[in-house]
């Protein structure tokens, strides 16, 4: 036997190849090459015609030029020449090197088309095979055009030799992929479909892959392959294994035929036929007893072989999600794989787990594996490996192990590797936010990340937890008072200066009673940061700055002079010195009131998808999360499972990829004046100085948000979810669904209110014949007027529409009235109705009085049923700066110095109706020790006490 | 579905490449390159299976011969594994000896066809080593007589 090469040895080539092996440089390597490329070019250009073995060689010398990475622009005619050749070899190079050669626009495929022609018509099996390839690999619509018609018919012609049709069925396959329309399903699917009962186990193979990808395109015209696939597989599974002879590898029997059936059964739900089902389920339960089973080889192979198929039955299992005694089992086989000594193993068994664990029978069992997983994550040398026990950390995840895996996650952020941390950072941030129970957990873990891994901390984590904290009153004064101790330190991430600068600017009040932490030791704090940070963050703290001082009026000196200052007023920098100038400026001419209104407090964003997990998708990619492979569950119906699944397998693959371009939130660069405009125009108050509120128009490549799993889309039921959120408030969103956000922005005079109620349509497409009306009961038409101005009947995909409500308090009331919203939407009707917020304390006036006046008309007001008490627990953490600015929202004056216990509250307060006005006062007495409030209401008229105290003592 | 079959030196140079799906001439260089860094990089002890962009390499080492096959996330990595193996064993068969890259430069056609009857279209076709190998053994039979 020759050692350069088999059968018809080419010496040429032989010898061209080892010149090139030879060839000590790359220079070198290429002026061989063109000297070859100059003699091909001569002889095939030359006179004399060249004989069959010559044209092989020298095509070939080519196809060996191209493998090396040379392009090759000659030469295609001669392959040509090579088809009609009677030679096996020579008919071979030909193909080949069209196939490798030849792009499917190529002009020559006529002529291709003929060689192929003659060959398939040649009745010489390994010619047609060969012609049947180079369609499969060439697949070009002239070609379909010219074969389509004849391949299902030798593929299922009786007489067809079976090698020819293994190669018919993947010739087809390819075809059906390129040109779905010149392959109409006929007559020969149903017999396609009985391929599967060959005897020959090579034509089962190469059947199973069409029958895979055509029942993938049109289930229903397949599904007898159901029960032909289990049976077959069930044949195989209990066989011995010699009958199989020559499929059998390293003592597994047709290991890679079992995985395609096994993924053929992956196309469909579990088979309705008690008998099949039982049969399958046998074959599964068999599979798994295998991997229990001694091993009959010691090779690797034997075990691989084995396990393919293994994890490709429990990969069904998961599928079916239907049997929950095979999806235990399998879970205690991927728990067993977890400390295997193979690192392949290892890396599947976590892989595959992570889909176990959003199987509603299985979650339990998957967390049992909690500390293995851990452990892998501490001890596994392959990056890969790790990040696969990151994912299912992530995917086990719920309320009851929130903490423990969170903490895992952050210890090991401190040593993770680089490639990995930002998606670490990501997952805790999304994490901490879905199973936070107190949000202060969920604020100390953010501000942990930060320390930990500040630099992979992206603007989508920090700007969600400014969101999240604005959004929160309950949480506000802590994150006030966490991130102020967090700047303490004396080197801290410029990530926290953002959010401190941010966080201080808005809630710094809350702590500043506090003289640890006065107005201007806060200012002084991230002042010191000032000068290390770069121009964005600089940017933001001056608006903090701005922000301070409308807080805290003593500080204004101290910071018009920072203000003032060369180094602001004459920054090199222009958008810092334009923000120094304006706010100077604005600081000097405005009045306290239109300072306040300037710089009110953000409104609470609208509560959309978090970017977050926005962002996390966009990294990962369609299907590549953890969660589920949307494609490969909907098929059997059972998507839906209980609250433990992960919100992200809600979003289908389509919609991830709407998600790719997601609006970022603005990078705080935008110049104050340009934004200034900007925020007018849009009805927002200039106070959104530090940039952060994305605007409200949401396109389509918003989802639902992690809140917003409890609104119900689209049922006529009154949604209440947030009206007590906005008793103490005037703005924010007061519904959302996946297709629609509702915001409110509300002002109350007197007895009259105006409310605007803005509908934002969240997907791409119109929203047709929109209405939008109020309704009352009978009783509450009597005590309150509403009147609506129309709507806009179409809202486009992505737009915002105002409506004005008009409000008239006739008098004391306790119903609230309904806001019902119909739509069209992709065809079906919509119907929302929610409740809206508009209570009796909106209508207050705040009423300032001296101690001796107060106690004077608390007197007054001693009759029984003026007076209404209430004790109740507190509901959230008691923060005295909190427990005032809700009672400030709830519309009364708060009295300073008027209760001797100066833990009290005390506030007072007119309610104004058309009839008449209600004088109220109102006292709130917390105990820290017993976590209980007492709240005791006086006011001339009963019903309202009572029903002020009903409102009041629900907010804390 | 498999995306292509790459065979490689330990120098990174090509000795075979089969793509299934298409890839533009100019940007397969690249890609090469570059998938076979992401392999020759690792270990012995790291896993056998990368994340590489939008789909996954399984990759083997034999001796200075590394085999490396880009499939999409569809496919069973394991099986890949040792269809990988079962492949270098064909060779074996048929070269009567252990595979190496010179002897795939050599029989480049052959190599070819071998893969051919095992992969098409990028679906197994055929596992049995006598049937991957009949048409050769009928073309050797031709022309020794």
């Amino acid at each position: 036997m020759p050692t350069v090469s088999k059968g018809d040895g080419m010496r040429g080539l032989a010898v061209f190849i080892s010149d090139i092996r030879n060839c000590k440089s790359k220079e070198a390597e290429v002026k061989r090459i063109n000297k070859e490329l100059a003699n091909i070019r001569s002889k095939f250009k030359g006179d004399k015609a060249l004989d069959g073995y010559s044209k092989k060689k020298y095509v070939c010398k080519l196809l060996f030029i191209f493998l090396l990475g040379h392009d090759i622009d000659f030469g295609h005619m001669e392959a040509v020449n090579l088809l009609s050749s009677n030679k096996y070899t020579e008919k071979q190079i030909g193909y080949l090197f069209i196939s490798v050669l030849v792009n499917s626009n190529s002009d020559l495929i006529r002529l291709i088309n003929n060689g192929i022609k003659n060959d398939l018509l040649s009745r010489n099996p390994t010619f047609m095979n060969l012609a049947l390839h180079c369609i499969a690999n060439v697949g070009s619509r002239e070609m379909a055009e010219a074969f389509a018609f004849e391949i299902p018919s030798i593929l299922v012609a009786g007489d067809t030799m079976d090698s020819v049709k293994q190669s018919a069925a993947l010739c087809l396959l390819r075809l059906n992929r390129t040109s779905p329309d010149l392959v109409p399903m006929g007559e020969w699917t149903a017999r396609v479909v009985h391929l599967l009962n060959d005897q020959h186990l090579g034509v089962v193979t190469a059947a199973t892959s069409l029958i895979t990808t055509l029942a993938q395109k049109s289930p229903d015209d397949f599904k007898t392959s159901i029960s032909l696939a289990v049976a077959r597989l069930s044949r195989i599974v209990t066989s011995a294994s010699i009958d199989l002879q020559d499929y059998t590898y390293y003592f597994v029997a047709a290991p890679w035929l079992s995985v395609k059936l096994l993924r053929l059964l992956q196309c469909y739900p579990p088979p309705e036929d008690a008998a099949l089902r039982s049969r399958l389920t046998e074959c599964l339960e068999t599979i798994l007893n295998k991997a229990q089973e001694p091993p009959k080889s010691k090779k690797v192979q034997h075990s691989n072989a084995k396990n393919a198929v293994l994890f490709e039955a429990i990969s069904l299992i998961i599928h079916h999600d239907s049997e929950p005694t095979l999806l235990v089992r399998a879970c205690n086989q991927l728990g067993q794989f977890l400390q295997h000594r193979e690192t392949n193993l290892r890396y599947l068994a976590l892989e595959s787990m992570c889909t176990l664990a959003s199987s509603e029978f299985s979650h339990e069992a998957v967390k049992t594996h909690i500390e293995t997983v851990i452990n892998a994550l501490k001890t596994e040398r392959d990056v890969s490996v790790r990040q696969r026990a990151v994912d299912l950390l992530y995917a086990m995840c719920d309320r009851s192990n929130a903490k423990q895996i969170v903490a895992e996650m952050l210890s090991y952020l401190e040593t993770a590797d680089y490639s990995i941390r930002e998606e670490i950072v990501l997952k805790v941030a999304i994490l901490a936010e879905k199973y936070a129970v107190d949000y202060t957990w969920y604020v100390d873990t953010v501000l942990n990340l930060i320390r930990v891994a500040g630099d992979y901390v992206s603007e989508e984590v920090w700007y969600r937890v400014i969101q999240i904290v604005i959004n929160r009153d309950d949480v506000q004064g802590y994150a006030a008072k966490t991130v102020f101790e967090a700047l303490q330190a004396p080197a801290c991430h410029e990530n926290l200066v953002k959010v401190g600068g941010y966080i201080l600017g808005e809630f710094g009040n809350l702590i500043a009673g506090d003289s640890r932490s006065s107005p201007l030791v806060q200012f002084n704090l991230l002042h010191s940061k000032f000068h290390l940070c770069s121009v964005p963050t600089r940017a933001l703290l001056l608006s903090a700055y701005i922000k301070f001082i409308n807080l805290f009026p003593e500080v204004k000196a101290t910071i018009q002079d920072v203000l003032r200052s060369d180094s602001q007023l004459r920054n090199a920098d222009v958008e810092l010195q334009q923000r120094a100038v304006e706010y100077l400026k604005l600081s000097c001419i405005a009045s306290t009131d239109i300072l306040a209104t300037v710089l009110e407090e953000m409104p609470p964003f609208p509560e959309r998808e978090s970017s977050i997990l926005a962002k996390l998708k966009r990294k990962k990619g369609p299907g590549k999360l953890p969660d589920i492979d949307e494609n490969r569950r909907n098929v059997n119906g059972s998507t839906e499972h209980s609250e433990n699944t992960d919100t992200t397998n809600k979003c289908s693959p389509s919609l991830l990829e709407d998600l790719l371009p997601t609006d970022r939130p603005r990078p705080s660069s935008s110049s104050p004046v340009i934004l200034a405009a900007r925020t007018m125009a849009s009805t927002h108050p200039f106070t959104d100085v530090l940039n952060l509120n994305s605007t409200p128009s949401t396109g389509p490549n918003l989802l639902v948000d992690v809140f917003s799993d409890s609104s119900s889309p689209a049922s006529v039921d009154v949604s209440e979810d947030n009206f007590s959120r906005f008793v103490c408030k005037n703005n924010g969103v007061i519904y959302e669904n996946q297709l629609l956000q509702i915001g409110l922005k509300s002002e109350y005079r007197q007895n009259l209110g105006r409310i605007y109620v803005f509908f934002g349509n969240k997907t791409s497409t119109q929203f047709l014949s929109f209405s939008s009306f109020v309704t009352s009961s009978d009783i509450l038409k009597s005590q309150l007027n509403v009147h609506t101005k129309t709507v806009d009947p179409i809202i486009e995909g992505g737009a915002q529409v105002q409506q004005i409500l008009n409000i008239e308090c006739v008098s004391d009331f306790i119903d609230a009235p309904v806001l019902s919203i119909q739509f069209r939407y992709g065809g079906a009707l919509q119907n929302i109705a929610v409740k809206l917020p508009v209570m009796l304390n909106k209508f207050f006036q705040p009423t300032e009085m001296t101690s001796q006046d107060f106690f004077q008309r608390w007197k007054q007001l001693g009759a029984p049923q003026q007076e209404v008490q209430k004790i109740f627990k507190a509901k959230h953490p008691m923060d005295t700066d909190v427990a005032k600015a809700k009672i400030l929202g709830f519309g009364v004056a708060l009295l300073e110095g008027v209760d001797p216990n100066p833990a009290n509250f005390v506030g007072a307060g007119v309610i104004h109706t058309k009839s008449t006005q209600v004088g109220c006062l109102l006292r709130l007495e917390p105990n820290d020790q017993a976590q209980m409030f007492r709240l005791t209401l006086r006011t001339s008229r009963e019903s309202v006490s009572q029903r002020l105290c009903e409102l009041l003592s629900e907010q804390f | 579905m498999i995306k292509f079959v790459l065979m490689v030196n330990r120098q990174g140079q090509t000795r075979l490449s089969r793509y299934y799906e298409s890839v533009e001439l100019n940007r397969r260089a690249a890609l090469e390159a570059d998938v076979v860094r992401c392999c020759l990089s690792r270990k012995k002890d790291q896993c056998s299976f990368v994340e590489y962009k939008d789909f996954r390499l399984v990759y083997r080492q034999y001796a200075a011969l590394y085999i490396v096959v880009g499939v999409t996330d569809s496919e069973n990595e394991l099986s890949i594994y040792e269809l990988v193996h079962n492949f270098v064993e064909v060779l074996d068969k048929y070269f009567s000896r252990v595979v190496s890259s010179g002897a795939i430069m050599f029989n480049l056609d052959r190599v070819h066809v071998i893969l051919d009857e095992m992969i098409q279209n990028g679906h197994i076709v055929e596992t049995n080593k006598s049937r991957i190998l009949a048409p050769l053994t009928a073309i050797d039979k031709m022309a020794d007589g």
